[in-house]
């Protein structure tokens, strides 16, 4: 089992933290994983991403040329990696800020994630919404993993969010 | 034991502390700022020394200060930075000083890109700076081995009293993995057995750390001396890895990140039953002639070799020197952002 | 009757490669003395500089590590934060101080590094042959300005004035070697820049102007009558901060 992941978006979307959350929930349950962020100014820029890789056994490459999945959360995202989706390419939209068409050929689950986390009670949780229905459709960890991962990564003056982390995460998981 | 996620940028600033480092100066420079931002937050509480110095020729400066009495040191740049630093570990393998330079290397030349690249490899194994001198270099893969690399180099820098460089790319100091971290304390280290440091004279004559002799004939003696530390060296501490050397018919070359590339690569052919090895040097200086003595002198005529770097032909020149026209030498390089891809060695070995 | 006067301890007992009339000698001579008078020699750690004084250690009878040109301060910044115990100081030429080693000299002052710094001023880069130095005065000829030092070749640069404006830096003061008194109140100065360091005050500095009759062309008593009666105007003697 391979599975390669780009999460892309907006700076302040939680695009990294999305990565990372997935990342660790995978190496708790003992895969290799490997996280590449997108350094450098551009990340201040129209988009920010990451690189997800998990894996059965050692990884060479941390770096994506064509995805297995590729979560998008805004317009300028899908524009920088549409030519990297591949056949079978499964593509997780966030519809509330993406209104391009997605490249053919592909399994879209188009969800607007920001305007549900707006309704969730808090904007920042868009990228919990978009994990969960990335987990819903590709079953790699447990969800009991992510909920304890959303727990474990929460600094300790931020506990008061994991509620709303984690009920996003559920939320997400009940999209289809 | 407990995996814990993390950048081989903050694995080399963590190993290195593990490792007995109490003293690290560094300046800002991408991609590798996480390791003085984490030496900033933890080497205080380790009892150690960050500074942030106002240029690499004082970080590397304060480095040689600090080694010249007796503290591991260590400091960090990214390529142009470590070009900036080569005055200064010219003068640390003059006056014999140990210490680790950690080169996370981006593409080149002049400010060239924040991308990965291995485009340095001439200049750290080579003297980087001016004079006949060598620095030993480890090239780390993984983020486990960022970590586990460390000791190694603050060892093996005070054992021969040499700079060691740890040559990675902005891949591996930007990729966060798994990462076993083994908290044995090692700062029992050998500050007391460094009779050479300076300490203040008390109850011994004076110590005096230079690279300087103008008498005629003094420089040659230190030289000469330094030439049989250096062949010590490339006899003992040759390291590397080999991988289904037995009955490989053709043999990748790779080193850091392009050699766990390539380890990839090597084992989807394998899947397939093709003949692939990898030989992937761990130091790089000494370079491991030993490897290629593993393939013996027969069978390598027969063998083919495909050198795979983020460079334009730099190991290269290593594995032809080794090789010593006994076997064909194909390769594969790209650099300044580039980096060849699992299919892209699959395919030229296809072709070879 | 008591012995009054004898070699320093700090000193070793050979003589110096300097030129007839140079002051470094003197200078080498009143740090020896202060060593030894502040009972600090077994304390001790010398960072020479590159110039003409590069092989102090061979004269002092204490620790020193040499520094690359210009980074004796990062140098002895190291040694002092690792080793805080011990009394570092730095002795360092106008070339080294002020020109290729003036980021290091102003950002070690400006971290008010707990430091003795001397500073020797004589207006020239003497090791390498008499050329122009950041601190040579206007009309002074060199091997570099032949026609003597114009304006657009940069005026003589007051780096201790400009050392003074930093927070960081604590005692400064400018003296010479250009007679018994002068050489007296130089010992003076230099005793209170290491007893500074003792003290934790921090960064100290002491900058002397010292002859160099080889690359001034003149005899050395001449040299000693320019220093005060054309360097000293330039550059006036006293407590700067």
């Amino acid at each position: 089992m391979i599975e390669k992941i780009i999460i892309a978006g907006a700076g302040g979307q939680g695009i990294m933290l999305l990565g990372k959350v997935l990342a660790e929930a995978a190496m708790q349950e003992g895969k290799f994983v490997t996280w590449l962020p997108a350094y450098g100014a551009e990340v201040r820029g129209g988009t920010a991403h990451c690189m997800v890789i998990i894996s059965d056994r050692r990884i060479g490459s941390p770096r994506i040329n064509q995805p297995d999945s590729l979560i998008i959360m805004n317009n300028p995202s899908l524009k920088k990696f549409k030519e990297r989706v591949k056949n079978k390419t499964l593509l997780i939209i966030n519809s509330s800020l993406v209104d391009k068409l997605p490249p053919k050929n592909t399994e879209t689950l188009s969800h607007p994630f920001t305007d549900l986390a707006i309704k969730l009670g808090n904007i920042k949780v868009a990228n919990m919404l978009a994990l969960g229905c990335y987990f819903a459709r590709k079953n790699i960890v447990e969800e009991k993993t992510v909920l304890k991962v959303i727990f474990e990564m929460a600094p300790a003056d931020k506990k008061g969010l994991v509620e709303i982390n984690q009920k996003a995460l559920k939320e997400g998981l009940r999209l289809r | 034991m407990k995996r814990i996620l993390m950048t081989g940028n903050e694995a080399m600033a963590e190993g290195a502390i593990q490792a007995g480092c109490r003293f690290y100066a560094g300046y800002p420079i991408t991609p590798q700022n996480e390791i003085p931002a984490y030496m900033a937050g933890h080497m205080p509480q380790a009892g150690g020394v960050f500074i942030q110095a106002e240029s690499e020729l004082a970080a590397i400066n304060m480095v040689f200060g600090a080694a010249a009495c007796g503290a591991r040191a260590m400091t960090s740049s990214s390529s142009p930075g470590i070009s900036l630093k080569q005055e200064g570990i010219s003068y640390m393998a003059g006056a014999e000083l140990p210490a680790v330079i950690v080169d996370v290397m981006r593409g080149g030349p002049g400010l060239g890109n924040i991308w990965p690249a291995q485009s340095d490899y001439f200049q750290a194994t080579r003297s980087g700076g001016h004079g006949d001198y060598h620095c030993i270099v480890l090239a780390p893969s993984f983020v486990q081995e960022a970590y586990d690399f460390m000791p190694a180099a603050f060892d093996l820098a005070d054992k021969y009293r040499n700079p060691v460089i740890i040559l990675g790319d902005g891949m591996l100091g930007q990729t966060m993995e798994p990462l076993h971290v083994t908290t044995s304390p090692r700062h029992h280290v050998t500050r007391q057995n460094k009779k050479w440091a300076l300490t203040g004279c008390k109850g011994r004559t004076p110590n005096i750390v230079k690279s300087f002799y103008m008498k005629e004939g003094d420089l040659e003696k230190v030289n000469l001396l330094l030439q049989k530390k250096y062949k010590t060296i490339k006899i003992r501490e040759q390291r590397y890895e080999g991988l289904f050397l037995d009955d490989a018919k053709v043999i990748i070359v790779a080193y850091g990140t392009m050699a766990r590339i390539c380890r990839a690569a090597v084992e989807r052919l394998r899947e397939k039953a093709k003949k692939v090895g990898l030989i992937r040097p761990i130091s790089l200086w000494p370079f491991p002639e030993n490897a290629f003595r593993l393939v013996n002198s027969r069978a390598r005529r027969r063998v083919k070799f495909l050198v795979a770097e983020m460079s334009y032909g730099q190991m290269l020149e290593d594995v032809r020197l080794t090789l010593d026209g006994q076997a064909e030498v194909g390769f594969l390089g790209r650099s300044g952002g580039g980096i060849p891809s699992e299919e892209e060695i699959i395919s030229k070995i296809k072709k070879l | 009757m008591g012995k009054v006067f004898s070699h320093s301890k700090s000193l070793r007992n050979i003589s110096t490669h300097y030129c007839a009339g140079c002051g470094h000698g003197i200078a080498h001579r009143l740090i020896a003395e202060v060593v030894d008078e502040l009972n600090i020699r077994e304390q001790v750690i010398a960072v020479a500089p590159v110039g003409c004084a590069v092989i102090a250690y061979d004269y002092w009878d204490f620790d020193c590590s040499e520094a690359a040109h210009g980074r004796a301060l990062a140098v002895a910044t190291a040694i002092k934060r690792v080793r805080p115990q011990n009394i570092v100081f730095t002795y360092q030429g106008d070339g080294d101080l002020a020109a290729i080693g003036t980021n290091e000299t102003i950002h070690a002052a400006n971290r008010g590094e707990n430091l003795t710094v001397i500073f020797i001023n004589n207006a020239v880069y003497g090791m390498t042959g008499g050329q122009m130095a950041p601190t040579t005065l206007l009309g002074q000829k060199t091997a570099t300005t032949p026609q003597g030092r114009k304006p657009e070749e940069g005026y003589p640069l007051k780096i201790s004035e400009m050392l003074a404006l930093l927070a960081g830096v604590k005692y400064i003061e400018r003296t010479a070697l250009s007679s018994p008194q002068e050489v007296m109140k130089t010992k003076k100065a230099i005793r209170q820049a290491f007893q500074n360091q003792i003290d934790h005050v921090g960064f100290s500095l002491v900058e002397i102007l010292s002859p160099c009759p080889t690359y001034w062309a003149m005899p050395p008593r001449q040299a000693l009558d320019w220093i005060n009666n054309v360097m000293a105007k330039e550059f006036p003697l006293g407590r700067i901060k």
